[in-house]
């Protein structure tokens, strides 16, 4: 495959470049003015709690749903216009399994290929066949499949059509952690050739293999970048509390000026805020002997509690 | 003994109570589910209560009286009306025309009344009186045939007076001949089966698509099928086109057992009969495939087939006499694509209809298909966003 191809957008330098992009459901605003940019090759981590827009997103992305507002471009092509061009180059993986399960593997994978209309077709479902693993199993029927090989089956479908930019709406939901392992190598195997992934995902792990992250609430972008990145924009100091009686001391610290949260980790307790000297102070206030402190960087899961908790809910019936 | 064990093994009416509210709760939200359940049995009891009539009355009727303005003749009209089985809608003035228009299924009946009719009856002589009936539908015209026995005599008898008044006490003074024509001994088989041929594909094409609509959606493949470079109306052909052929399957079948297990007569032809038949089962499919538009899930669907169902099998003239029925019902009758195709398959198979006596019928079923496809597309690319 050339990067040349005229109907390919070849040149672009982003996968992904929207902005403002705004969807509305029944007068709900579910995508309130989202924008971003993906580069080529990259993977890109979409995270955000149930029913921040992260579905509604991907759907614009791949012409599924029409944007009330906002534009871009998806591997070079315009959103509103060129929807069919952009079908023919994006591997959509939707969240929940939408194979037919009264097809076995091969023919799930066949009939995927006639509809791209790919011209060695046999080969090339042959080979995802052997890429995934599936060759053994291509008679059986979809609908007998573990959530493992669903999976796989709905990988080997989406990369059939040897896509340029491949959209996962969570993917690895309700799969085991050694499948889960497999998926994410392979993903970025695939990324390695030069596909651009989009993701979404609620797994912290998943997060942090990513190259980049955006993090949606309410339908509205509330971080952007790299772990690192978002970790540290968010201004956020974590103490790791330690010691005999730290269970008990999670309610008197809670209603405290200055700390945002407080989560058990086992036997520590993790307590977060944004203003470092009122944290310190209301865990200074602590009357607990052999209590151990320890300031440590805060993990993906507090920053993103915090961003959610920062978020309104424009959902919620006022 | 313990206290929960006890509990847990006896009827429970709180446990019942939990479950009982939980039902009305889910019956109310399935707004379609619960309108079906109240609209079926409203159909229902409107539709055996005022609409069928085992009975028929005022069937059409084509007199051809050659004997011109004879009393004799102008009597025994009159008494044919005053029985209420028959209504004259025409007096024709040959036989050619007389046939073409119970061929055409435009009169259910078809009087002859002889030259010289008049003077044969005063001379003793019994002419014949010839009436000619459509018993495509036995159901139809039995009562009508029975009633006309005894009609003639009373008819003619006030006019049997002075010189002919013995012609009263002897035979009946005309030689009445009632004409079965195209189903000669009234058998309701002859009827019925070609009649299944359009209720067998009626149910089966309109569900079959409802379901397989409706499914794609229900299990999630539905948005799958949308990301992919498919287009709506090629999505519609390819669902379609598998049904088509297990329609074609369907009319073979009863076809076969049509001819080899009831001895159907087939008049006509076969090849005109499968080229109409896509027109029907096409029309059928569409609404099969409005309905998977509509319908939220496979229960939905199955309900909705089952809706048009009722009427198609009810107001069609498959069950129950389409002449029996009241103006209303039989104007909503001309809607279903069932009632114009039971005409034409009645019509080819058993009175050897070409295509100029089915092609009202044909027209109306393109009529339907087209109105029925622009809202079955219409609908599909709404639910596209």
């Amino acid at each position: 495959m050339t990067h040349q191809d005229p109907d390919g957008g070849g040149d672009a330098p982003f996968a992904i470049d929207v902005s403002g992009l705004v969807k509305r459901f029944n007068g709900r605003t579910v995508v309130d003015g989202f924008s971003i940019r993906v580069k080529r090759g990259e993977i890109y981590g979409f995270l955000g709690p149930n029913g921040s827009g992260k579905t509604t997103t991907i759907r614009m992305l791949c012409g599924l749903l029409t944007p009330d507002a906002g534009e871009g471009t998806c591997l070079g092509l315009d959103i509103r216009r060129d929807s069919a061009a952009i079908k023919r180059q994006v591997g959509y993986m939707t969240q929940k399994f939408s194979f037919w399960e009264d097809l076995s593997i091969a023919e799930n994978l066949d009939f995927v290929a006639r509809v791209y209309g790919l011209s060695d077709r046999r080969r090339r479902v042959e080979e995802a066949l052997e890429r995934l693993g599936l060759a053994n199993r291509r008679r059986q029927l979809a609908g007998e499949l573990s959530g493992g090989w669903k999976q796989r089956l709905a990988l080997a479908a989406c990369i059939l059509h040897d896509p340029k930019l491949l959209l996962l709406d969570e993917p690895t939901a309700g799969v085991d952690p050694k499948a889960r392992r497999e998926f994410w190598t392979e993903i970025h195997a695939l990324a390695a050739a030069g596909l651009t992934v989009l993701v979404s995902t609620h797994y912290m792990d998943e997060a942090e293999r990513c190259h980049q992250i955006a993090y949606l609430a309410y339908g509205r972008r509330m971080a952007q970048g790299s772990v690192d990145e978002v970790i540290a924009g968010s201004g956020l100091v974590t103490y790791a509390l330690s010691g005999p009686g730290v269970e008990g001391a999670a309610a008197a610290l809670a209603g405290r000026p200055g700390v945002e949260m407080v989560t058990p980790f086992g036997a520590r307790l993790h307590v977060s805020g944004t203003d470092p000297a009122a944290v310190k102070a209301a865990v200074d206030g602590l009357d607990l002997p052999g209590l151990r402190v320890a300031a440590v960087e805060p993990t993906l899961e507090d920053v993103f509690i915090h961003l959610m908790r920062s978020a309104t809910d424009n959902f919620a019936a006022s | 003994m313990k206290g929960g064990a006890i509990m847990s093994t006896r009827f429970s009416f709180a446990r019942f109570l939990a479950v009982l509210v939980k039902e009305f709760i889910q019956m109310r939200r399935d707004r379609l589910t619960f309108a079906m359940m109240v609209g079926i049995p409203i159909m229902q009891l409107v539709l055996f209560g005022y609409a069928i009539n085992s009975d028929p009355k005022r069937l059409p009727t084509a007199v051809l009286s050659a004997d011109g303005g004879s009393p004799f003749a102008r009597s025994l009209v009159a008494a044919m009306v005053n029985s209420g089985y028959f209504d004259v809608r025409a007096e024709v003035r040959d036989s050619h025309h007389l046939d073409e228009m119970l061929a055409e299924g435009e009169v259910q009946f078809a009087v002859t009344i002889p030259a010289g009719f008049a003077r044969a009856l005063q001379r003793g002589e019994r002419p014949v009186l010839l009436v000619e009936a459509d018993a495509t539908d036995p159901a139809a015209t039995s009562n009508a045939l029975s009633a006309m026995t005894v009609l003639a005599r009373q008819a003619l008898n006030p006019d049997l007076t002075g010189p002919l008044a013995p012609l009263r006490a002897g035979p009946d003074p005309v030689d009445l001949r009632l004409q079965r024509r195209y189903n000669p001994e009234g058998l309701t088989q002859y009827n019925v089966v070609p009649g299944l041929m359009g209720t067998i594909l009626t149910m089966t094409m309109v569900m079959m698509t409802a379901l397989a609509v409706t499914r794609e959606r229900e299990r999630g493949t539905m948005e799958n099928l949308l990301s992919m470079p498919v287009r709506p109306f090629e999505v519609m052909l390819g669902k379609i086109v598998p049904f088509i052929l297990v329609g074609y399957v369907q009319v073979v079948i009863i076809v076969l057992a049509a001819r080899f297990l009831f001895g159907v007569p087939i008049v006509g032809s076969l090849a005109l009969l499968s080229v109409v038949m896509v027109l029907f089962i096409a029309a059928n499919l569409a609404v099969g495939f409005t309905f998977s538009t509509v319908a939220k899930n496979q229960l939905q669907a199955l309900q909705m087939s089952f809706f048009f169902f009722l009427p198609s099998m009810l107001l069609s003239g498959f069950m129950f006499p389409f002449r029996g029925m009241p103006g209303w019902a039989q104007t909503l009758g001309e809607v279903l694509p069932l009632t114009h195709f039971l005409r034409i398959v009645r019509g080819i198979l058993l009175k050897g209809s070409g295509p100029v006596e089915i092609v009202g019928e044909v027209v109306a079923l393109l009529l339907f298909l087209s109105v029925v496809t622009v809202i079955a597309l219409k609908r599909y690319r709404q639910t596209l966003d």
